[in-house]
């Protein structure tokens, strides 16, 4: 039987939504037990937020002040030492997990699955490669302890309420390394939705033309309640911070609405909106390549047809 | 110091990918391959710093077919002293590609390794992280900036949340984001220039490597496709539309 162990994702104290949504992969492998790891300084409000998802068998807790920051090189050595026992190992497929996922790996001296989007038996997956042009089948030998991402937008956030699993403090004897220390984190301070989970998104391309102009993106989002998100081209021109970039290199999102405004549509742009539920594009070339995917198209300048639109809202 | 390159050979992101109906992979033969971009950026990273005097050997590092050597001197031509080129026919998994850089390392005492941070075919994410646990030696990965003093790299990160910073102790790996920097042309005497630069060839049987491919690819598939929707032709209308859908 399958045992599964999914390392928490935390920022400031709170718990990330893509954690229930590793746990919602780690559910699909119908596993006799699904335990969570959360590695953190201060570890009590993470690990009660993590207690209540649904599907959670017991929150395994180590609270030590070098976990006050995601340092890959100090997380590393715990998850492996913690793997011991389990059958998988997964982690959500974010800058996070993406960057501690595999040195966890190579500790245990096994390869890693990145970012598995379906589950078709304990040691079958699904994960997209060429920035999402194939989608591959991939089997895990069961004799290894199967360590692998989990790529968010594939998967809903487990229910959160209901359940209150035990929590339970876990002594890792490791040595950490000191070779690594964190600055600080510059965030982008917005009250607005986050990217990753909202379920409207507008995004601006550089058809938009300058960061002043943005404040047209900002604007109708925030009337409608939506996140802002950018094509790469929009943070390359410096128009909008690298946070806020969708797509093969940035995030891999999928909002029940995503609008594209002013942003052509490059292959690399669309592999992070594939699973969006419905998609909007504005564009003044009736020709560029996002209406081939979306919804609705509208063909016009932009800086006429979002005052149209606010203006069409009441 | 020395500095080590990840430089791959993908299928240039110009192309687009066809699955092959059998399901057995995707179409390579005739294809357009290129160095893959992130690793272009790895490299124009490393001429800088030996520009800036902080390094004095940039030497790129190739895993694939024999006739990888072309693929190679372009990096030479951008700018490398000189080139490795571990000649192997099979496609390797990250943690085989890990464990080679390894034993180049090994060898080679490299002060900094760079390597993209995904090669855009496979999409993994992989290769430098895995480097740093076997190598137990920091990682910096997704950089879009990175400064060198007294032994440590300062490197700026590009996380989900924003802009992390962080030190790490030398040696270290450093996997590169795309807005590190902007990778320069080659000019045509480079070209010329790199002809007479050493490749070292390096069989990896020879290496005694032990095969970290525990993932088989059993099945290539096309994705779904997205249906072509309808135009509307005004924003009155698109309102009613989404409105109607119940999602505004
Ligand atoms: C390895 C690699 C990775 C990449 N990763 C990403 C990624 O993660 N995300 C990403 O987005 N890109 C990525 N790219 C870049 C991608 O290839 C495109 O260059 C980029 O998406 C283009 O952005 P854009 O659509 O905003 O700009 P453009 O292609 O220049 O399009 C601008 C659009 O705006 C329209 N427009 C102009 N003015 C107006 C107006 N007044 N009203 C309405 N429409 C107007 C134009 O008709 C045009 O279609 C990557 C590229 C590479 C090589
Ligand atoms: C259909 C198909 C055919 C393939 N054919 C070949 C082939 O003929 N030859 C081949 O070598 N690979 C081939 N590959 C790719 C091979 O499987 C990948 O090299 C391996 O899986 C590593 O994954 P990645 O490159 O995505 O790793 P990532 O972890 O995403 O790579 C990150 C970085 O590691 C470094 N790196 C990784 N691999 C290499 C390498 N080989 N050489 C130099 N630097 C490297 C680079 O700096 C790269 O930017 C093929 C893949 C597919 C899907």
């Amino acid at each position: 039987m399958s045992k599964i162990l999914v390392i928490a994702e935390h920022l400031d104290g709170k718990l990330n939504s893509s954690t229930a949504r590793a746990v919602s992969a780690a559910a699909a492998v119908k596993p006799e037990a699904i335990d969570v790891l959360v590695l953190a300084d201060n570890v009590d409000a993470i690990a009660a937020d993590a207690a209540k998802i649904d599907g959670v068998s017991r929150v395994l807790t180590v609270a030590r002040a070098e976990n006050a920051h995601p340092l890959a090189a100090v997380l590393a050595p715990q998850i492996a030492k913690a793997a011991d026992g389990y059958s998988h190992v997964f982690v959500p497929s974010t800058t996070f997990g993406k960057d501690v996922a595999p040195r966890a790996a190579a500790l245990l001296g096994v390869a890693q699955l990145s970012d598995v989007m379906s589950v078709e038996g304990t040691h079958t997956f699904k994960r997209p490669i060429y920035a999402g042009n194939a989608i591959v089948t991939v089997e895990a030998e069961p004799s290894h302890v199967v360590v692998a991402t989990i790529r968010t937008a594939s998967w809903p956030a487990a229910a959160s309420g209901a359940n209150n699993a035990p929590i339970e403090a876990l002594t890792l004897d490791v040595t950490l390394p000191s070779h690594t220390r964190f600055v600080e984190l510059k965030q982008g301070a917005s009250d607005r939705p986050d990217l990753q989970s909202a379920s409207k998104v507008v995004s601006g391309g550089r058809g938009v033309g300058s960061k002043e102009n943005f404040d047209i993106i900002f604007k109708f989002a925030d009337k409608i309640g939506a996140a802002v998100g950018a094509s790469r081209a929009a943070v390359d021109a410096g128009y909008v911070p690298s946070d806020l970039q969708v797509g093969q290199t940035g995030k891999i999102i999928a909002p029940e609405l995503y609008m594209a405004i002013g942003i052509s549509g490059a292959i690399q742009h669309l592999t992070g909106i594939k699973d969006a539920g419905t998609i909007v594009a504005i564009n003044k070339d009736g020709e560029a390549p996002i209406f081939e995917v979306a919804d609705f198209g509208l063909v016009g300048d932009l800086f006429k047809i979002l005052p149209e639109l606010e203006a069409a809202l009441g | 110091m020395k500095i080590l390159v990840g430089y791959k050979r993908v299928v240039d992101y110009n192309v687009r990918i066809q699955v092959k109906p059998d399901g057995t992979g995707v179409v390579t033969d005739g294809v357009k391959l290129s160095a893959n971009p992130f690793d272009d950026i790895a490299l124009e990273e490393a001429l800088r710093l030996r520009e800036k005097g902080v390094a004095e050997e940039v030497i790129v590092v190739g895993i694939g077919p024999a006739d990888l050597t072309a693929h190679l001197r372009n990096g030479l031509a951008m700018g490398a002293n000189r080139a490795i080129h571990v000649v192997t026919a099979e496609a390797m998994q990250p943690l085989t590609a890990a464990r080679t850089f390894q034993k180049l390392i090994e060898k080679e005492q490299p002060g900094l390794v760079i390597l993209g941070k995904q090669a855009i075919d496979d999409d993994a994410n992989q290769t430098g992280q895995m480097l740093a646990a076997l190598w137990d030696r920091p990682q910096a990965t997704f950089a879009s900036k990175v400064e060198i003093a007294d032994g440590k790299a300062t490197v700026t990160r590009e996380v989900d949340a924003g802009l992390e910073t962080i030190e790490v102790e030398l040696p270290a790996v450093i996997t590169s984001d795309l807005r590190l920097n902007e990778p320069r042309f080659i000019k045509l005497p480079d070209i010329m220039k790199a002809k007479s630069k050493p490749i070292d060839v390096i069989e990896f049987a020879s290496l005694g490597i032990d095969s970290g491919d525990h993932l088989k690819t059993t099945h290539y598939a096309a994705p779904p496709k997205r249906s072509k929707g309808v135009m509307v032709k005004d924003a009155a209308e698109l309102v009613a539309a989404l409105k109607q859908k119940g999602l505004l």
